[in-house]
């Protein structure tokens, strides 16, 4: 008898990209090879089974050939459990928020390029076993990068749907061994003006801050992510590592990370202290609480045309119920 | 007054008269451009591309009453009368570029979701102050001709300094629309700021007594 064990905190495969959507790139080959010398009669049968839910975006010039490597080798999604149209690739990387390149949505992919991924470090400290300054290569080494197909809602009520590719984060935190007195964990954004030229002015207190629960960091759905459309970030969506945690708003999925701190207190994020009755710790996307200033109801599923403003409902953590568990007893309305 | 400052000032009058044209030409490139690029390229207005026309109009509205709230400090600096006359011109585009703001907020980007306009009118402070500055601009449009200008008389002057007000909620409204409030918009308030200071009495008797 098969005896399903039920995780409350695992995401429910319709939601997370199933692993029968995932096809690795070996057994793709094997699977052609082996077909080519077998029955050409099967071969649109897997054909279609084999055909990625999007098309693969071009690679930057500067991609380090580990991180390429990386990706060929990784999981591909094959299907889009969203069943919602992926925004296109252009759209994804020219309607950014990154002020670390300029406020205006067209700034940080007009001003890219200046971004030097290679080498790339990032410091692991506080409560772990096993701190350190790390290269990229080294942390990504033992895993596996997997396409993730996630709705990307952000605070000011727009969204999209994005193939990312990346590492499920509590996978990678594991490794550094956070002690049992360890309950958040901070991460921190580059801070240099040559490279992240929108520096040069204080429009938000650098470095950029953000900060999970440990326990929201270790959900499954909560991806440290090194690429976008079959290929690794560009420069205006964060490169080379930022995180994306897809029921929470855009601000607090933080890009070109240099830093992770495990700690036993909660820390003011960026944007809590810009506007500490507008931005939460928590920035769950939550339709049932607006914005001071805005509606959080509905969002605009981008692209939109002038013809079709595209407006959708906004849904509760995003369409990602699964997650309702790690709040139990929290109200939600106070901590927003 | 020496001569040579005197003819200097009368071929300046000459350009300015002539140039005055060219406000309607200046003022109607940003309009014209935005039409092209729907025309031919709206990949080119972004991912969204209401939202960008949106804030455009907008934006444009307010670089434009900047511009014609600087006519006056202009004048009284430069002792060009002539000046003055940029005043309609550049009124009036200020206020078709509010206008155009309006059109887009309730068709583009509200899709003519009357329901919704009036939810998000009522529920978003910076919504109606940004709706009260574009009707405002809708009897100071009505009475900038010159035949209103004489009916009204004094009433006219009065009423037109409710662009002192617009300018107030236009700015109030894209301030309060920015996440990061003021520290986006604090150049344009300081502007602002700065040719009212011209609208001191003293500050105007001072200018305009120099000769």
């Amino acid at each position: 008898m098969l005896i399903r064990h039920h995780d409350a905190e695992a995401p429910s495969s319709s939601e997370i990209t199933p692993e029968t959507a995932y096809l690795n790139r070996r057994q793709l080959l094997g699977a052609g090879l082996a077909l080519s010398a077998t029955s050409g009669l099967l071969l649109p049968r897997i054909g279609q089974a084999a055909t990625m839910s999007y098309s693969p975006a071009a690679e930057r010039n500067d991609v380090p050939a580990y991180l390429k490597q990386k990706i060929v080798t990784r999981r591909f999604a094959v299907d889009n459990p969203t069943r919602e149209a992926l925004t296109p690739f252009r759209d994804a990387t020219t309607y950014n928020n990154f002020y670390e390149f300029g406020t205006g949505k067209d700034d940080p992919s007009e001003r890219a390029g200046t971004l030097r991924i290679n080498p790339w470090s990032v410091r692991i400290d506080g409560l772990c076993d096993k701190p350190g300054v790390y290269n990229l290569e080294d942390i990504l080494k033992p895993h596996t990068l997997e396409d993730r197909i996630y709705r990307f809602r952000c605070v000011e009520a727009w969204s999209m749907v994005v193939p990312w590719l990346g590492i499920p984060l509590g996978d990678i935190l594991k490794r550094f061994s956070p002690r049992s007195n360890a309950k958040y964990v901070h991460f921190a954004t580059l801070v240099d003006a040559k490279q992240l030229p929108g520096q040069r002015t204080p429009t938000l207190n650098w470095p950029y801050r953000e900060s999970l629960r440990l326990d929201e960091a270790m959900h499954p759905l909560t991806l440290m992510t090194v690429g976008l459309y079959g290929r690794s970030l560009p420069d205006q969506n964060g490169a080379p590592l930022r995180l994306i945690v897809p029921w929470k708003y855009g601000f607090k999925s933080i890009k070109s990370i240099v830093q992770i701190t495990f700690s036993d207190k909660p820390i003011t994020t960026t944007w809590m202290g810009m506007a500490p009755d507008e931005y939460g710790y928590y920035a769950n996307v939550n339709p049932a609480v607006d914005h001071p200033r805005w509606s959080q109801a509905r969002e605009r599923r981008l692209p939109t045309s002038l013809f079709s403003p595209n407006w959708r409902p906004t849904l509760p953590f995003n369409g990602y119920g699964q997650v309702a568990s790690l709040y139990k007893g929290l109200d939600l309305k106070r901590n927003f | 007054m020496t001569a040579s400052v005197s003819t200097q000032r009368a071929k300046l009058r000459l350009v300015l008269e002539k140039m005055r044209p060219l406000v309607h030409v200046l003022a109607a490139l940003p309009m014209l451009w935005y039409v092209w690029l729907t025309l031919t390229d709206q990949g080119r207005l972004g991912a969204d591309p209401a939202k960008h026309l949106l804030h455009e109009s907008g934006q444009w509205s307010l670089y434009i009453l900047l511009a014609m709230l600087a006519v006056t400090p202009l004048r009284l600096i430069t002792q060009q009368p002539i000046l003055i006359q940029y005043r309609r011109p550049l009124g009036l585009w200020a206020a078709w570029y509010a206008l155009l703001h309006l059109v887009l907020y309730a068709t583009a980007y509200m899709a003519l979701d009357i329901p919704r306009i009036i939810e998000d009118v009522i529920n978003h402070p910076y919504v109606l102050v940004g709706l009260a500055a574009g009707l405002l601009f809708i009897p100071l449009a009505l009475t900038s001709t010159r035949a209103s200008q004489r009916r009204l008389g004094q009433r006219w002057a009065q009423l037109h300094k409710l662009v002192y007000l617009i300018g107030i909620l236009a700015l109030w409204h894209f301030t309060w629309l920015k996440k990061t409030g003021l520290e986006a918009t604090w150049l344009y308030v300081a502007i602002f700021a700065g040719l009212m200071i011209f609208r001191i009495p003293a500050v105007r008797q001072r200018l305009a007594k120099r000769t």
